[in-house]
């Protein structure tokens, strides 16, 4: 199959955004800043990125997995998800709503297409994926295991018993990525809980990591593109991605204020403004 | 029925690890998990002879419990392996969201449950395990209690899709259930059948239960003795056929009073038919430090403590 080109990818990328205000706009709930920073992520990833079959297999056999560990983000992994079939876009118009498969945050109990464990809770997404990780090399499937985490997610002790076992054992099926943005509900990574030198602490941890833009299409294969050659070689793999919170929306950018906050009539009209309609709206 | 004795005793946690070395040479996706207490758990037969199917995770039970959640994805049927209060109250949030909403196929196998892991005192002795997990939708909760019905329960639940908690003990209690019983979740067991007053005991209190019985036959009181192994999901008609039968009812179990069997079987009551009960359990107290048996007796959930509560009983008929 051809990988679409990097305008392609560009161009669904905006769709999603559009598809992420429009979703936390209609139930006024919802977080937008982190779906719109982690918007490049996700769509290189299971469009360029990651070898995925479907239908859905909860399973995950012979096929690279996905695990978001920082399920606050779910506007933009349900609009990813719909965008790439797993189920009708049209289901997007449901998100949080009663009876809706779209949950606040990802579940399995409704059987949304695309979600293997639940998140939200968070801190528990990276042991999930060294899991999954461990089963696949018992299985004796060559495939992947990706997780995202939040930097803010960082905070959760389990991170860090996580990265001392994945390294400790080898699995090096995992790649990581942290969505450094560098806020958190209360304020900026700095002031709420400092992460310090975050490269040198994984560093410590045993893993191989790697430092991108994460706003950045290119970058982002690129640097997805080098996780993947770095896999398979002793050592878990993390990139620590650098992306912007509400990154695509001018005025949400930059801030933290944009976390768990939905826009009004008219402010979503500012920012459908500046986001192409590329494959037409749900 | 024939006289229920005993000829030795085990330990509860030994018939899980010999049920998990079965297990293993029987269920090809059977892997397990510990946090660094595989001596404890008796899982080193297992390990020894299935290396690459065993997960050592340190002291990190957080971490146990999503790795465990994990590795469901794929096939496996992971057995994480550790004390009960590290099972339970340590790693509650991972349990409810990685494992119990996220229906993942895991047997969180608990050992040292209750009192009678003695001297290490209350810092260990969770007494609170079988409530936290008995609240969780999709969680099957079973409380064995003897060497045969823990080993036997350890190979069932393999077999049974959906996430169970798995409680057994550390000191060697009598092992008086036949090694030949098939284990069927959910299905109370009679073992004792009398007619004046129902005792539901279950785990270590199964025992303390049937020597009471015996001083209350002397008394020309019948008791009725029955094993609920599975406090989640309950079996509701023996409950109720029983207590129709004799009118008055005990509960006996090495747990807090809140949120214990005494909880489960006074809720069927109260809804289905409503009857005299008293529970023997902790009473909201945290445990200290000595024998098993010095424990079992000052916070009254041993035998004597069970024929206490069956003659306050009968007299509320």
């Amino acid at each position: 199959m051809n990988k679409p080109s990097i305008e392609t990818l560009e161009k669904t990328a905006s769709q999603v955004r559009r598809d992420i205000v429009r979703m936390v706009h209609a139930v006024n709930s919802g977080h937008p800043g982190g779906s719109l920073g982690c918007t490049d992520f996700l769509t290189a990833l299971y469009f360029n990125i990651m070898d995925i079959k479907k239908p859905f297999d909860p399973d995950g056999r012979d096929e690279d997995m996905f695990f978001l560990s920082n399920g606050h983000i779910s506007p933009v992994w349900y609009s990813i998800l719909a965008r790439s079939g797993y189920f009708p876009v049209a289901e997007l118009a449901t998100f949080r709503k009663l009876d809706s498969r779209l949950q606040g945050h990802p579940a399995t109990e409704e059987g949304l297409p695309g979600i293997r464990v639940a998140s939200g809770s968070l801190g528990q997404g990276l042991s999930v994926a060294c899991g999954a990780a461990q089963a696949k090399k018992l299985n004796k499937d060559d495939k992947r295991v990706y997780v995202l985490m939040g930097d803010g997610e960082l905070d959760e002790g389990q991170v860090w018993e996580a990265a001392m076992y994945a390294a400790h054992c080898k699995i090096d099926n995992l790649i990581a990525t942290v969505d450094y943005n560098g806020q958190q509900i209360d304020g900026p990574t700095s002031e709420v809980m400092d992460l310090m030198d975050l490269k040198a602490k994984w560093q410590a941890f045993g893993w191989d990591v790697i430092e991108s833009d994460g706003n950045d299409m290119k970058s982002v294969i690129n640097a997805m593109s080098l996780a993947k050659s770095l896999s398979g070689k002793g050592k878990p793999v993390v990139n620590l991605m650098k992306t912007e919170m509400g990154a695509g929306v001018d005025f949400m950018m930059g801030s933290h204020k944009w976390h768990g906050v939905a826009p009004n009539d008219e402010q979503l009209a500012t920012a459908l403004a500046q986001l192409e309609e590329t494959l037409g709206d749900y | 029925m024939t006289k229920l004795t005993y000829t030795e005793k085990k330990d509860t946690r030994s018939g899980f690890g010999a049920g998990l070395l079965e297990l293993g040479r029987t269920n090809p996706e059977v892997v397990a998990l510990c946090a660094d207490l595989v001596g404890s758990l008796k899982m080193q037969d297992f390990i020894d002879e299935f290396p690459e199917r065993f997960f050592q995770i340190g002291i990190a039970e957080a971490n146990m419990m999503g790795v465990a959640a994990g590795l469901t994805i794929g096939g496996k049927i992971p057995f994480t392996g550790t004390f009960a209060n590290f099972s339970t109250g340590r790693v509650y949030d991972q349990i409810r969201q990685s494992i119990a909403y996220s229906g993942k196929n895991v047997k969180i196998c608990a050992s040292h449950a209750g009192l009678t892991l003695g001297e290490d005192g209350a810092t260990h002795q969770i007494l609170e395990d079988i409530g936290l997990m008995k609240m969780l939708p999709h969680m099957t909760v079973i409380n064995p209690c003897d060497y045969n019905q823990t080993k036997a329960a350890t190979i069932a639940i393999a077999e049974f899709e959906g996430p169970v908690y798995l409680r057994f003990g550390r000191p060697k209690v009598p092992v008086f259930t036949p090694a030949d019983q098939k284990f069927e979740i959910g299905k109370a067991i009679k073992m004792i059948e009398g007619n004046d007053v129902t005792i539901f005991a279950t785990g270590h209190l199964v025992w303390e239960a049937i020597e009471a019985e015996a001083v209350l036959a002397k008394e020309g009181i019948s008791v009725e003795v029955i094993n609920i192994h599975t406090i989640k999901p309950l079996d509701v008609q023996a409950i109720i056929e029983s207590a129709k039968k004799t009118g008055c009812v005990v509960t006996a179990e090495e747990h807090q009073m809140n949120g214990g069997l005494g909880d489960s079987v006074a809720q069927t009551l109260a809804l289905n038919l409503p009857t005299p009960l008293e529970m023997v359990a902790v009473n909201d107290s945290f445990g200290e430090s000595g024998t098993p048996e010095q424990l079992m007796k000052k916070y009254g959930i041993d035998a004597e403590n069970i024929v206490k509560a069956v003659k306050r009983v009968m007299k509320r008929k």
